[in-house]
């Protein structure tokens, strides 16, 4: 088996004496889509900005593309291509100078070929000669997708690449880059939407610098143990409030006409709900989502972080 | 209908003073700039100078030449920097600018003087700064005529009559028209070149970080080098460009004598604008934000116009402000394009301004490399 993309132990890094990102271990498979989930301020982007060699670990070790995350940041970059929460392309640079731009920096070869190339494949000609800024959001995000991938790299970082994108652009951006797995590209994506958190390969869940869970969505889900239950019919408002301070109880949300309700423990879960069953709503057991996961990580990372 | 809401208006103001507060840098050049300006207007600044360098060529060693010397230093007005008896030293002297005057005493002066014969003092001057060398030269006659007059007593008594024992032949070189804007156009093109290099560049890389793409720009493997040197090249190319059109300016518009070599001009400029440059990328690292980096430039070009002699003679200022003055590159430009244009000085004449530019370039690059960032540490 191949060496993995990723393949780091032990990563921590303070700002002033608050460790952001603490002790942090993370494997990542060649071609493999690793979604890296937590709250904001969770260290995420701390994390991914020291992968790039945008900012030095205080210690750990490991290796990225089989070189040394620590001293040979520079040949690291050369293969990564790294993607910015915030759009960081010269906004009064046209789409096709700022790809051309790139392209020059990582000494890209044949790269008239390359940047045209690039906008055929994004569908990016109708905007070739448009400034950046003028692009939406969609269209930016694509533009930095297409920038991040212009020297052919290895391995992607994208720092919560589909903030403020609308659903199809998302989903055509999703589309992109199973494509580019399917073709040995390794990616780490950030992102709060557990939409795209279930198109993940394998997850990593990280709050304040702390790893609390890592694997595919189910070993996830699995691992939490929660049980959920779906109530349908009239009153829910009432009801929620009614259930939420019952034992066992660790979230309600609502979702349209139905109420999820979670708790660790399946049994007293059950116990709790069962004086309730006789009203007139319907009561019944449904597959706890990811979403709920991370609530009830969220919950106990913030009561544990406020220490 | 109320026009303005008071509760409206206090929230405003309010929330600036807020923010003001924040941006300390922008607040303490809020304050530095007015007390700079205090200081420099108030105390370097003399536009009747003073203590003037003064070199004497003497040929002849007699007391009356040794009056007249000690008469000269003793006057507000000049400081007697080298007793000299080489006529080519002399327009070495002025040429480099190591004095504005130079006064040479004839040889046989003490004869002369004796004798009733109203010997002739020759006085050089550099007037290519006029303000410099204007009420300066004025009182030269008064106090040579008056300190002689003292030594003339017994038989020589009757020589104290009008006009006066001696005579003066004052001589103002490389400007013998007076004019000012001989001074000021060549002048400018420091001026011009020290505010847009610094701004620009200043403004250049903070935008960089302000806007986001610098955190782009790191990831990829370009070197900081590579920045630098990426982001000076085109605005060496401005600097040229705004240099050509002042010389030609100054040669059509204004009719400036250019008596040096243009060549060795543009070639010896490069080391003035890669300085200023290299100060705008160290503000550019310094500065967190366009504002700020705009304001550090403006607190640089402000001891640069006011004490580099652009606009009141260097030699006038006080010893602490020729010294500031002195780590100025504009104060070691101007004398080279002064020198050029209005001297024709050659390359052996500019070397001595040429080693501080080079140093203060060495420097300010070292600065610039040392504290750009890397990374986003």
């Amino acid at each position: 088996m191949s060496q993995p993309a990723i393949d780091v132990r032990g990563i921590t890094k303070s700002f002033d004496g608050k460790v952001v990102v603490n002790n942090l271990s993370l494997t990542v498979e060649r071609g493999e889509i690793y979604g890296f989930l937590g709250p904001n301020g969770s260290g995420k982007t701390t994390f991914i900005r020291m992968l790039c060699g945008l900012l030095r670990p205080d210690s750990g070790s490991g290796q990225c593309l089989g070189m040394d995350v620590i001293h040979d940041a520079v040949n690291i970059k050369k293969h990564v291509g790294y993607m910015a929460q915030r759009f960081s392309l010269y906004g009064d640079l046209s789409v096709r100078e700022n790809l051309d731009f790139t392209a020059r920096i990582y000494g890209v070869a044949n790269r008239k070929d390359a940047v045209a190339g690039m906008i055929e494949r994004m569908s990016l000609a109708p905007y070739a000669d448009q400034l950046a800024q003028s692009l939406s959001g969609g269209w930016k995000q694509r533009l930095a997708l297409a920038a991040s991938l212009i020297h052919g790299p290895e391995l992607l970082l994208l720092d919560e690449p589909t903030a403020g994108v609308d659903p199809k652009a998302r989903r055509d951006f999703w589309d992109e880059i199973h494509e580019l797995a399917g073709q040995g590209l390794t990616a780490l994506i950030s992102t709060h939407y557990m939409d795209e958190a279930e198109r993940c390969h394998r997850l990593a869940y990280i709050a304040y610098g702390d790893l609390l869970a890592k694997g595919t969505v189910d070993e996830v889900v699995a691992a939490r143990g929660l049980a959920t239950w779906e109530v349908a019919g009239p009153g829910l408002y009432e009801l929620a409030n009614r259930i939420k301070a019952l034992p066992g109880v660790e979230q309600v949300a609502h979702f349209g006409k139905t109420l999820h309700v979670s708790g660790p423990d399946p049994e007293k879960l059950k116990t709790s709900l069962e004086p309730l069953m006789n009203g007139p709503q319907s009561y019944r057991v449904t597959p706890t989502s990811l979403e709920e996961v991370f609530i009830s990580m969220m919950n106990q990372s913030s009561a544990a972080g406020q220490r | 209908m109320s026009l303005i809401s008071p509760r409206r208006f206090w929230a405003m103001v309010v929330k600036e003073f807020v923010q003001m507060r924040r941006d300390r840098l922008t607040f303490a050049m809020m304050i530095g700039i007015p007390l700079m300006q205090l200081i420099l207007f108030g105390f370097a600044i003399n536009s009747n100078p003073q203590n003037l360098p003064l070199a004497v060529l003497s040929n002849d060693n007699t007391e009356f030449s040794r009056t007249l010397i000690a008469a000269m230093q003793n006057s507000l007005y000049y400081r007697v920097t080298e007793v000299i008896s080489k006529e080519s030293e002399a327009k070495t002297i002025l040429k480099r600018g190591r004095a504005l005057f130079v006064v040479t005493i004839p040889p046989d002066f003490g004869r002369l003087l004796a004798r009733g014969d109203r010997p002739t003092l020759l006085v050089e001057s550099d007037a290519s700064d006029p303000t410099a060398a204007g009420s300066a030269l004025a009182a030269l006659s008064t106090i040579a005529n008056q300190s002689l007059n003292r030594d003339l007593t017994g038989p020589l008594l009757p020589l104290q009559a009008a006009p006066g024992p001696v005579d003066l032949n004052v001589q103002r070189l490389y400007n013998p028209e007076i004019q000012t804007k001989y001074n000021i156009v060549p002048g400018l093109m420091g001026v011009v070149l020290t505010m847009t290099m610094v701004i620009i560049t200043a403004l250049a890389i903070t935008r960089e970080h302000e806007r986001g793409t610098m955190e782009n720009l790191l990831c990829t493997p370009v070197k900081p080098i590579e920045v630098m040197l990426g982001k000076i090249t085109p605005y060496i190319v401005v600097g040229y460009i705004q240099m050509s059109l002042i010389i030609l300016a100054a040669r059509v518009i204004f009719q400036v004598p250019i008596l040096g070599s243009l060549p060795l001009l543009l070639c010896v400029s490069i080391l003035f604008i890669a300085a200023n440059l290299a100060v705008g990328i160290t503000f550019s690292t310094i500065a967190q934000n366009q504002l700020q980096a705009m304001q550090m430039a403006f607190f640089f070009f402000l001891p640069s116009i006011l004490l580099s002699g652009f606009m009141f003679p260097f030699q006038g200022m006080p010893g602490w402000a020729q010294w500031v003055g002195s780590a100025l590159p504009l104060t070691h430009y101007l004398r080279v394009v002064r020198g050029i244009v209005l001297k024709g000085n050659g390359l052996a004449d500019i070397a001595p301004e040429l080693w501080p530019l080079a140093l203060f370039l060495v420097v300010m690059m070292t600065v610039a490399v040392k504290r750009y960032r890397q990374t986003l540490d």
